[in-house]
């Protein structure tokens, strides 16, 4: 019988509350941190959302000179042109600032560029968003993550009761605060895709708080009288090593696209690898020990009693508990 | 829940087969299709823009150019209409979507009204006691206006693009009053640009050659007469107004609607022309037209400017004409074009547009294919290392889920974008988080003293709840990315919704079934986990 090469037998005893303040201090001082960051520096938004024309051109014959390059596209007159290597020495990215006027300037500036630069290059992308669609992309944007957020909450709400609702919208507003406040940071350019990450985080980063409140949840029935924060304890090192692995799982998946995804999905690929680790921290230190401020009711007025869950603690995890609460 | 019915297993493997059969085609690459056998399904996943090159463009019909038009119209009727009826009037003038001006007579209010209602039905007219009127369109009638006009400029802009020869073009109408046209293989849209950039509009007008051009000029335009700009000063004749200008009468002898042909030709050899034709309608009025005013010069008016202003030698019965002016031979082929394909009821703004190359496009295939690859291998390694044997279970589950994933956005005719492959790559992470947590429920059951069988029946019983909730949040994501995201975003919100909902199945079902039948067939003493 094939037997796994590795398994967790022991249930750790770690002392998760006993770190919850620090925890708070930290995703505090992150989450502010954040929200400064993105109102002092802002986010480098890529024209996605800035609007302004963005051109990927691979030189036919040697590397490209970019010093070249900037000085004819300078004496254009479309403001500031940035031009950098993108991937290898013969690919330039050409960004150009949205240009003043409507959305037909913004058309306007590629032909200029295209003219300029001629049939010395071969344009591998190229993308012109006016004012226009940049504005409604920034407001649908805004709308989809507070409605992600919001929706999340409902349904934590409707499926556990109100405390693990704000406990999961909280540490997930964390998770995608501090999502941006790290773009906002390392100045990554933010675009549609760094935004489809954020709202993936919002859904996937949920999923270990679940875990975690699911066996709270049981917890609190089979184990009435012990101390709240003791149970909630338990719990997280009950169920530590599938939050583990399940992160793992997703992490490995996006660590790959991270490393083979290439340019395009780069943002994408931090953001959410950024987002997988953070939503498992959180989990661990924000929503679960948030529980202890804000408590659910104990009792059997549980809103559905599985029948199932009614069975007496299996005795090896409670000798485990009795012995940590020594 | 260790029970399986017969009509369930049945169900299973029929999902997982018809799965299988159309995920395969997928597998294969393009030019091999056609040497599969001709009982398998030849449906592959159609790739989006960024992968296999081409241009999106979206575009907007711009309304208030409309609306302003029709509003200028309005100006030049009442002004005559009240000239004529000697009605004295001050700050006559189209603006803010209405036109105003104020009756020095408030009296003439009644009869004001009687006339604009004549001039434009589709109006609303207020006039206040001082006399200050104003003329709206009435909100129906423009949002009636504003459809017609979309779906007209959807049916010119395909004709335009079919007639310049792109294949397979997509044109479909995005929200209240935008056009989405996206061009496969268009590695350079420039062209297509410039044929949808024009509206195209067509007109025969006489000149007015009573009134200088100077004092036109000057600000002085006659009442009905309006100054264009020449297209070029070779058309020009060398006579009329300098500068480029000429000074035309607004009525309209003939619209370019009564064209039925235009074709690029050839005049005197080597000077490129546009040969029309008009329809019976068209020819009469023309004919009419040129009859009355021999000796006279017209205007042929594209867009507000004019392409050529010949003298009429005789009347032009034939209803057949040649469009001269400084034509290249592909300005004369793009004119024609124009003409054929028709008038835009609004200019078009271009609001956005993605090029990619094809190059690019292969790039990211090839990237987001590695990506993915790697992804399965580092996942299928850290079930089995974790699982062992229950680990096979789950790898083989996945492998069933990525087929389901590909058959069902097969099947939905999808299409699959670089995002999209991002959200393939993360579902398969995603996918054996639930045969995590259910296995890690069944470790910890064995812990706990359970029998083998009970465990693994409370595995599964006591995951599922928790699956469900982790799966409904990443939905509720998806959902919302798709409805309010764009092109890319939505491409991703399929994917990963898709993963999601067959990762379910795969998950639960697919592992499940596979550890009964073990559990049958081996009849273990102990689980290896």
């Amino acid at each position: 019988m094939l037997r796994p090469l590795i398994v967790i037998r022991h249930i750790p005893n770690l002392n998760f509350m006993g770190w919850h303040r620090i925890g708070f201090a930290l995703s505090l001082v992150m989450t502010v941190g954040s929200i400064l960051l993105f109102l002092v520096q802002g986010l480098n938004y890529g024209i996605d959302f800035a609007g302004g024309t963005l051109i990927e051109a691979r030189t036919l014959q040697g590397p490209a000179d970019l010093a070249t390059m900037r000085a004819t596209l300078d004496k254009l007159g479309l403001g500031e042109v940035a031009l950098q290597n993108f991937g290898s020495a013969n690919e330039v990215l050409i960004r150009l600032p949205r240009q003043p006027g409507d959305d037909k300037a913004q058309m306007a500036g590629v032909d200029k560029i295209k003219a300029a630069l001629g049939n010395s290059v071969d344009y591998r992308r190229t993308e012109v968003v006016g004012p226009t669609v940049g504005n409604e992309l920034i407001r649908a944007g805004v709308i989809a993550t507070v409605l992600a957020l919001l929706a999340i909450a409902a349904y934590v709400w409707f499926r556990f009761e109100w405390p693990f609702g704000v406990g999961a919208m909280l540490s997930t507003l964390h998770d995608t605060l501090t999502t941006i406040g790290l773009f906002a940071l390392l100045q990554i350019e933010f675009n549609l895709t760094t935004l489809a990450a954020i709202l993936t985080i919002a859904g996937y980063s949920i999923n270990d708080t679940v875990v975690i409140y699911d066996r709270v949840r049981e917890s609190m029935r089979r184990h009435r009288s012990m101390e709240f924060g003791e149970l909630i304890n338990r719990s997280l090192n009950e169920t530590l090593s599938r939050t583990i692995l399940t992160v793992s799982t997703v992490a490995l998946a996006v660590l790959s696209l991270l490393i083979f995804g290439g340019e395009v999905l780069r943002g994408f690929s931090i953001a959410m690898l950024w987002g997988v680790v953070v939503g498992t921290y959180s989990s661990l230190f924000i929503a679960a020990p948030m529980l202890y401020y804000i408590r659910p009711k104990r009792g059997g007025r549980a809103k559905d009693e599985e029948p199932a869950a009614a069975k007496p603690a299996p005795r090896t995890t409670a000798r485990q508990a009795a012995r940590s609460t020594r | 829940m260790l029970y399986f019915p017969r009509w369930l297993v049945t169900v299973i493997i029929a999902v997982c087969a018809i799965g299988v059969f159309l995920a395969l085609p997928n597998a294969v690459p393009e030019r091999a299709l056609s040497t599969l056998p001709s009982w398998l399904p030849h449906n592959q996943l159609n790739l989006g823009l960024d992968l296999r090159g081409g241009s999106y463009l979206l575009l907007e019909v711009d309304m208030a150019a409309v609306v302003q038009e029709r509003l200028e119209n309005i100006v030049d009727s009442m002004r005559s209409e009240m000239r004529a009826a000697q009605i004295g009037y001050t700050g006559l003038a189209a603006s803010g979507g209405e036109v105003h001006f104020t009756l020095t007579d408030p009296r003439n209010a009644d009869r004001v009204h009687e006339m604009a209602a004549k001039v434009d039905p589709e109006t609303d007219i207020s006039i206040d006691p001082d006399g200050h009127v104003s003329i709206k369109f009435n909100s129906l009638a423009l949002e009636a206006r504003r459809r017609s006009a979309v779906d007209q400029s959807i049916e010119i802009v395909r004709r335009r693009i079919d007639e310049s020869g792109t294949k397979e073009p997509t044109i479909q109408r995005e929200g209240e009053d935008r056009i989405l046209v996206q061009l496969p293989g268009v590695g350079n849209p420039e062209h297509i640009k410039e044929l949808l950039g024009r509206t195209a509009k067509m007109t025969f007008q006489l000149v007015d050659e009573n009134a200088s051009p100077q004092d036109a000029e000057r600000g002085r335009v006659p009442p009905g007469d309006v100054l264009l700009p020449m297209e070029d000063d070779r058309a020009n004749g060398g006579r009329g107004g300098p500068a480029g200008e000429i000074l035309v009468k607004r009525r309209i002898m003939v619209s370019g609607d009564t064209l039925t042909d235009a074709q690029p030709t050839f005049q005197n050899g080597n000077e490129p022309v546009v040969s029309f034709k008009f329809d019976s309608t068209g020819a009469r009025r023309f004919g009419d037209a040129t009859r009355e005013n021999v000796g006279k010069r017209f205007a042929i008016v594209l867009d507000n400017k004019v392409i050529s202003a010949p003298v009429i030698r005789e009347p032009i019965l034939g209803g057949q004409g040649i469009i001269s002016g400084s034509f290249t031979v592909q300005s004369a082929s793009d004119l024609a074009l124009l003409l054929r394909a028709g008038a835009l009821p609004a200019p078009l703004t271009i609001l956005e547009q993605r090029t990619v190359g094809p190059d690019l496009g292969a790039d990211s295939i090839r990237e987001g294919t590695t990506a993915s690859v790697v992804a399965v291998i580092l996942v299928v390694i850290f079930m089995l290392v974790f699982y062992g044997l229950f680990g096979i279970f789950a790898n083989i589950a996945l492998f069933f889920n990525l087929c389901l994933m590909f058959a069902t956005l097969t099947l939905l005719d999808a299409t699959l974008t670089l995002p999209g492959i991002a959200g393939i790559a993360l579902t398969l992470g995603m996918a054996v988080d639930a045969n995590v947590l259910i296995y890690e429920r069944i470790r910890e059951e064995v812990r706990g003293g359970r029998s083998l069988i009970s465990s693994l029946q409370a595995g599964f019983e006591r995951a599922f709840g928790t699956i469900l909730d982790s799966h409904v949040t990443t939905l509720v994501a998806g959902a919302l990315m798709f409805f309010l995201g764009s092109g890319p975003v939505k491409g991703f919100a399929v994917t990963l919704s898709i993963g999601v909902l067959t990762s379910l199945f795969s998950a639960i079902l697919v592992t499940r079934l596979q550890i009964v039948t073990w559990l049958r067939r081996t009849k273990p003493k102990e689980i290896p986990i």
